[in-house]
């Protein structure tokens, strides 16, 4: 269609941030010679505009008056010569990709009284180059273009060549049912019929697929096999972790065990055993529930979104984000999003092309791209990101680990939901594309070197303000109580929400009502896209007009699809023809129990011989400038922290608000003082040595965290997240079983229940003949809920003249630390956690801190005592004297592992010398000693056996923390010694 | 003497309005939600009220430039209402986002009383979004009820706040005529356009403005985040130093000062 062209750019004389950052993304991408970069915003709108409309709208919406001009280009007018030694790169959405900023052009067309025509958007940088350097290679510059201003996977980039029409009209929608024939077909047959429509069932799931339909005496219809394909994959149903396990445990001699259902017997079972009183709706929801106080309960869910954001890091990650705050809000009968939390594992950005396999993105790129992504989604949403940690290995080259979480806030008198059988099924929010079409299967398969090109179906866009009127919308009808239930439309789109929720009942559904945001879509398609921003909602009849109304007047869509009703079937229509007619029994216990082998062995690992250290100033900044510890204050800064204005407990803290925090505080009810800490603990190093390790130091972190912050552990509920690489091979999977078995040991002497959780188990990624496995990794995320934020602490040492207590027993535990990552060594002494101590430890400094005894606290993981104290002198701007013989050990222990050794259940606090009795009463049983003082100096000191073992300037400790990921440039301007 | 009523004006997007709502009650206000859809459907509704807000957000996602099309929506919906609610007495804010929307509107700085788009709101230097705590100090200034010459920590977290006028000179007259009601300062106190102090670039340090009556205030750091203790970032060291945390953040003083004014209105 032939349209207007309008370029919008900053006059000369003003300065152009956004041509300034691509000329830096370009020259970072290798594109040598630019002397400038200056970008045009690209609009088209139809021809059935009148030249002055174009201009009128173009003078009052599209450009700033103050710093703009524009150029109008009349529909198929010829493109402008090009200026000298200038390239013009042109960004603009792919076909079909979601385009929030082209409506809201439409909406501003209306509200000026012009006539609403079809619009469109684009950007162009025009790159000059140098006078003296040699023109730019357009062929380089548009490879470059391609990654340094674009995602290729949603953006095309065109060179030279602008836009003149506006995407034509799709083509017409195949509406045919078709059968799929499977009663001719052997098992072969059957998994490869799987396999080319990327359906990812197994064998066995598909023979009982066609032993139904034989039984039935009909073909499955297509959108009955999708639908099946969706319920029964990994993601919606963890058919590994609920099947059965033949379980050999190498570190029991062998000793082997059948579990049926691992998830039941483990993890349900902790939940189940403690039956703690403040659990209110636990696994059977979206998110799990806990009471708040007496009117109201808390909610967290965290998930992953690992494989959308392995393709497209910004598009994958924010719809993460965005689908765990649908998750909340369609928890209950809808909770109100009050927090983000997001967890990360990369490689390492600095990991060298060479080590980057045919198909990856660049770690550097892929980090970049998931934290812009976590940023355009949540603070749009006006949902606080409070929390957070980034973790880094070589192994997640291929597999980013992308964890998105969210809290929300329900009455809880409103935390259970029920749909019946005459309720409207309505659809509100976004409307539906073809976006992320078998992103639930997609996910159940492993990555491989095509999966950039081949999977971009699955790839999802987000647009945060449709989310946000949606949000607002639920809300609305939520204190109306205008609905009997709720859910998210996420994995599997409609098939699963509307799946789920009939599956007591029956639905009849007419799709044709479902509102699309192009034509040409099959039924099919409608039915299980992904397409993001969309709730389902079971409304009662006499309620639906005063529903719709309220929709309306948030400028939210809303549409009946159909009814629930008792029939036990799912039956879709379009357009009055049956697309699936399926019995929920089969579809919801129709899965085959899948049962897998799986077999632990413990690694033959050694403790490295390295040569004695006797001055590790040099080994502690080292530790510094690890990645695992630097500042993320790069990342933090990008987030909004402090939107609802319920933060009481900052990401970063100290006199200059650049310390690490331990965990968030906030206090949602506006005016209360009652309050949320929210935590989280996870250290993949420690897998590569024993998975249980891993397993247990996650939750003992999330509770150091969440205990030094004042969290109370004896109010906490925690989540367990699994990403694993494989759980096919039995060795990995064995691994699994071990860590799944620390993890609730640990959490039964802890009681602490697991609320809810999630897994994504196959994270590998094949290459040139080899498989990059991730290392096993279970995040704990813990919340506590606490009477008094104003009884919470940060980690920023306060006050000259203060004493260093540290609370716990200190080990030879060196096996898979910082310390031994930067001689380039794992070692085997991995931590493990004395169950009793930590408990000990744990409920000891609550007391202390509830008591208000301490001025900081941080705990002790990653470095050790020797990173702990300089992030709590950096955050404070106070120096320290440390004698590290004062502490607690067990075993002699040489300066260094007293320095690094990553033990667990430890915590350092800062005490007023007067209150010094009143801790160690509140301290009970746990094992502590006075380590050293807070001082006026300008660095910390470190002593052993009566001699300096490191002296450094907390300058030189700053510049070293916050060097590596110092990705502006800006960290360091301001440290002074 | 009954409590000023505020609209705090909702809209697809915003999403500061529960904090602004809170702050302006505990100021004393009657704070009452109007979605932009209602108050365009019954414009005159405005006369009832002698606050009006904008809360900060994301307003129509920010799309085309921040609060762009929110702008064009209530100037094409309320228009010169807007003059007359100021002119007859009604007192305005506009944080962050809502700030952005004002200036768009023309109803800040209005130095000829016509709804013309004076100045703008651009993208930071730094040409990204960003999320931290700065210094202000109120300037004597148009503005009929925030105090000169406080020192206050508020968050800023935006992407798109350097002000900037049509020229140098129209710039300089935003501060030596007193429309310049709020300026980024240094830990010495003083001005700067040095990020981070100055986290946008702003040139002359300016982070908040005033009209010409002094009755329309806006700014993009938040004080509707600031209003409690317990969210300064210091909290903690003043409960040390001073045994017990003060009755208000440092955000309040706008609430109190404005529903003061309003009061005082009649």
């Amino acid at each position: 269609m032939q349209a207007w062209r309008v370029d919008v750019l900053v006059r000369s004389e003003h300065p152009d941030p956004a041509g300034g950052a691509a000329k830096r993304a370009l020259a970072a991408a290798g594109v040598e010679g630019i002397e400038e970069v200056r970008c045009r915003r690209g609009y088209l709108l139809a021809a059935a505009l009148s030249e002055s409309q174009v201009r009128e709208f173009t003078r009052a919406v599209l450009c700033d008056p103050v710093l703009d001009q524009f150029v109008v280009h009349a529909p198929g007018a010829a493109d402008p010569q090009p200026l000298p030694r200038t390239h013009q790169v042109v960004v603009k959405p792919r076909a079909g990709v979601t385009d929030p900023v082209a409506h809201s052009v439409q909406k501003a067309l209306g509200d000026m009284g012009l006539p609403v025509v079809e619009t469109g958007t684009y950007r162009v940088f025009d790159v000059r180059a140098a006078a003296d350097a040699t023109p730019i290679e357009g062929r380089q510059l548009l490879n470059a273009a391609r990654r340094a201003l674009a995602n290729d996977v949603v953006q095309e980039v065109l060179l030279d060549h602008l836009p003149a029409r506006l995407p034509g009209a799709a083509g017409a929608a195949d509406l045919g049912v078709h059968p799929i024939p499977l009663a001719h077909l052997g098992k072969d047959g059957l998994e490869k019929l799987s396999a080319d429509g990327g359906l990812a069932l197994d064998g066995e799931e598909m023979l009982a697929i066609q032993a139904h339909f034989a039984a039935a005496g009909r073909a499955p219809m297509r959108m009955e096999l999708e639908t099946l394909a969706q319920t029964w994959s990994e993601h919606c149903k963890h058919k590994t972790l609920t099947g059965r396990v033949r379980f050999e445990d190498g570190a029991a001699g062998g000793q082997s065990k059948v579990i049926d259902n691992l998830l039941r017997s483990t993890i349900a079972h902790v939940t189940r055993t403690l039956d703690r009183d403040f659990c209110v709706s636990v696994f059977v929801d979206n998110a799990g529930i806990i009471k708040f106080d007496d009117e109201d309960s808390v909610c967290i869910k965290v998930e992953t979104h690992n494989r959308p954001s392995a393709i497209e890091p910004f598009g994958g990650a924010g719809t993460g984000v965005g689908g765990v705050i649908r998750d909340v809000l369609g928890t209950g009968l809808g909770a109100r999003p009050i927090a983000n939390t997001d967890v990360f594992c990369f490689a390492p950005p600095d990991l060298g092309a060479a080590n980057v396999p045919q198909g990856c993105l660049s770690p550097l790129s892929v980090m970049k791209g998931v934290v812009a992504g976590v940023r355009d989604y949540g603070n749009p949403m006006g949902i606080p990101t409070v929390n957070g940690s980034v973790h880094f290995d070589e192994n997640f080259v291929g597999n980013p680990l992308v964890y998105v979480g969210n809290i929300g806030i329900l009455p809880t008198a409103r935390a259970h939901k029920k749909p019946r059988a005459g309720n409207k099924i309505v659809a509100l929010g976004g409307r539906t594309g073809r976006d992320g079409i078998h992103g639930a299967t997609f996910s159940s398969l492993e990555l491989h070197t095509e999966s950039e090109t081949t999977s971009s179906g699955a790839v999802q866009i987000g647009d945060p303000i449709t989310e946000r009127k949606a949000m607002d919308a639920v809300m609305r009808c939520a204190d109306e109580d205008l609905f009997d239930a709720i859910t998210d439309c996420g994995a599997g789109g409609f098939s699963s929400a509307i799946g789920e929720m009939a599956e007591e009942l029956g639905a009849e559904v007419e799709l044709q009502h479902a509102p699309l945001k192009y034509q040409g879509l099959a039924p099919w398609e409608v039915w299980i896209s992904e397409a993001q921003e969309r709730m389902v909602l079971a409304v009662p009849p006499d309620k639906l007009e005063r529903l719709l109304t309220v929709c309306r007047e948030e400028a939210c869509e809303a549409t009946v699809l159909g009814t629930f009703t008792d029939s036990g079937r799912l039956v879709v229509r379009h357009a009055g023809v049956v697309h699936a007619d399926l019995d929920l029994k089969f579809l919801h216990k129709g899965l085959p129990v899948r049962e897998r082998q799986a077999k632990y062995q413990p690694k033959q690992l050694r403790e490295p011989a390295l040569p004695a250290e006797t001055d590790l100033r040099g080994a502690l900044l080292a530790v510094m400038g690890d990645y695992g510890i630097c500042s993320k204050e790069w990342i933090v800064r990008q987030y909004d922290h402090e939107v609802q204005a319920a933060s009481a407990g900052k990401p970063l803290c100290g006199v200059r608000e650049d310390g690490p925090s331990d965990a968030a505080v906030l206090a949602p009810k506006l005016g209360s003082r009652r309050g949320v800490v929210l935590a989280n603990g996870l250290n993949p190093r420690y897998s590569h040595i024993d998975p249980a390790a891993m397993a247990e130091c996650s939750l003992d972190e999330a509770m150091r965290n969440l205990v030094a912050a004042g969290g109370d552990p004896d109010y906490t509920a925690v989540l367990d997240n699994y990403c694993w690489g494989s759980t096919k091979d039995p060795l990995a999977f064995g691994d699994l079983v071990r860590a799944t078995d620390a993890l609730c040991a640990l959490a039964i002497t802890y009681r602490t229940p697991f609320v809810s959780g999630k897994d994504s188990l196959h994270n590998e990624f094949r290459t040139e003949g080899r498989t990059i496995r991730i290392p096993g990794c279970i995040l704990v995320t813990a919340m506590s809920v606490i009477d008094d934020v104003t009884r919470t602490l940060t980690t920023d040492f306060k006050r000259a003249d203060s004493l260093l207590v540290l609370v716990g027993l200190t080990k030879d535990e060196l096996g898979g630390s910082v310390y031994y990552k930067t001689k380039g060594q794992l070692g085997a002494n991995a931590p493990r956690v004395d169950h009793e101590l930590g408990k000990n430890v744990l409920r000891g400094c609550h007391a202390a801190i509830a008591a208000g005894c301490a001025l900081a606290a941080h705990d002790l993981s990653e470095g050790g005592v020797g990173a702990a104290v300089l992030e709590m002198a950096i955050g404070g701007r106070r120096g320290a004297r440390v004698d590290l013989d004062a502490m607690p050990t067990t075993g002699a222990l040489d300066a260094t592992r007293r320095l690094f050794s990553e033990s667990q259940s430890r915590i350092l606090m800062e005490i007023d010398k007067h209150r010094l009795k009143d801790l160690q009463t509140h301290l009970g049983s746990a094992p502590f000693a006075v380590i050293g003082e807070v001082t006026d100096a300008p660095g910390v000191t470190f002593v052993a056996g009566g001699k300096t073992v490191a002296e450094v300037a907390i300058a030189d400790a700053e510049r070293a923390w916050k060097a590596p990921l110092d990705l502006d440039g800006t960290l360091l301007q301001e440290v002074r010694s | 003497m009954s409590s000023p009523r505020a609209l705090i004006l909702r809209a697809p997007g915003i999403n500061c309005e529960r904090e602004t709502h809170h702050a302006f009650a505990r100021a004393g206000a009657a704070p009452e939600y109007v979605h932009v859809g209602q108050l365009l459907a019954d414009p005159g509704q405005l006369d009832r009220f002698s606050i009006l807000a904008v809360p900060g957000g994301f307003a129509y996602g920010d799309d085309i430039s921040s609060g762009r099309v929110l702008a064009q929506e209530l100037r094409a919906g309320l228009g010169e209402r807007l003059l007359q609610f100021v002119d007859r007495g009604g007192l305005a804010l506009g944080i962050c986002n809502g700030f952005q929307v004002l200036v768009r509107l023309g109803l800040l700085p209005c130095t000829r009383h016509k709804l013309d788009e004076e100045v703008t709101l651009t993208h930071n230097l730094s040409n990204h979004y960003e999320c931290r705590w700065v210094t202000l100090r109120t300037q004597k200034s148009r503005c009929v009820f925030l105090p000169e010459g406080l020192t206050l920590r508020w968050p800023a977290a935006h992407g798109e706040g350097r002000l900037m006028a049509k020229d140098k000179a129209m710039q300089q007259t935003l501060v030596d005529e007193g429309y310049a009601a709020l300026l980024y300062v240094d830990a010495a106190g003083r001005p700067t356009e040095h990020y981070p102090d100055n986290p946008n670039g702003s040139p002359l340090a300016i982070a908040g403005l005033t009209n010409t009556s002094g009755r329309v205030l806006g700014m993009m750091p938040h004080p509707d985040r600031s209003y409690l203790p317990t969210h300064m970032p210091q909290w903690r060291r003043t409960l040390l130093e001073q045994g017990a945390l003060p009755e208000d953040g440092d955000g309040m003083v706008v609430f109190r000062e404005m529903v003061k004014a309003a009061k005082a209105e009649g």
